[in-house]
């Protein structure tokens, strides 16, 4: 899992059917240090997470079909949490 | 699989009901030689490891099953402490 950023929101009329109410949100990784890492990705919400939070997000597709509650779901990417805190000590 | 250090942990409170009770650990990836190697990560933990110890941990659809039968939304799971490592 990665720790994200919401960056945005996406909005598509025509869709895979499998993904008809899902909401798709723009994340962007983070680094422990809160820089943005890597090209921001498209990841399905399950926690009500918004834009500007920062979150956990999976990036497995069996993950992120269970996460949305739909088997055979075609995504790869799902909000799972929305992070408090993130303690770490170096 | 992979080794790596535990730098911390992540707390949420608003998150997918098969991740509560389960703790989220701060996972750098290392070296043979405990040098840091490639992107941190947030891994589940089912041994019960804590901040500093080094660890190893699967990625994956099988970073679900140390979990059986729940079935936790997880692409990463600690699986083992490691005690000691020896390499030639």
């Amino acid at each position: 899992m990665q720790i994200c950023r919401v960056v945005g929101t996406v909005v598509a009329t025509q869709k895979n059917p499998k993904l008809e109410g899902a909401k798709l949100l723009l994340v962007q990784p983070l680094t422990l240090d809160d820089e943005p890492r890597g090209v921001t990705m498209l990841a399905i919400d399950s926690v009500g997470a918004g834009v500007g939070e920062k979150v956990l997000v999976v990036f497995e597709g069996k993950a992120a079909g269970d996460a949305l509650g739909r088997k055979a779901a075609a995504v790869d990417a799902a909000i799972v949490g929305i992070v408090d805190a993130v303690e770490v000590h170096p | 699989m992979q080794v790596a250090r535990v730098m911390g942990e992540v707390v949420s409170t608003i998150k997918d009901a098969n991740l509560v009770g389960v703790n989220l650990l701060v996972l750098q990836p290392l070296t043979l030689s405990g040098d840091p190697a490639g992107k941190t990560l947030v891994a589940l933990d089912s041994v019960g490891a804590g901040v500093g110890e080094r660890v190893f941990f699967v990625r994956g659809r099988e970073a679900a099953f140390p979990f059986y039968p729940s079935e936790p939304p997880t692409d990463a799971s600690v699986i083992g402490i490691v005690d000691r490592m020896d390499a030639e």
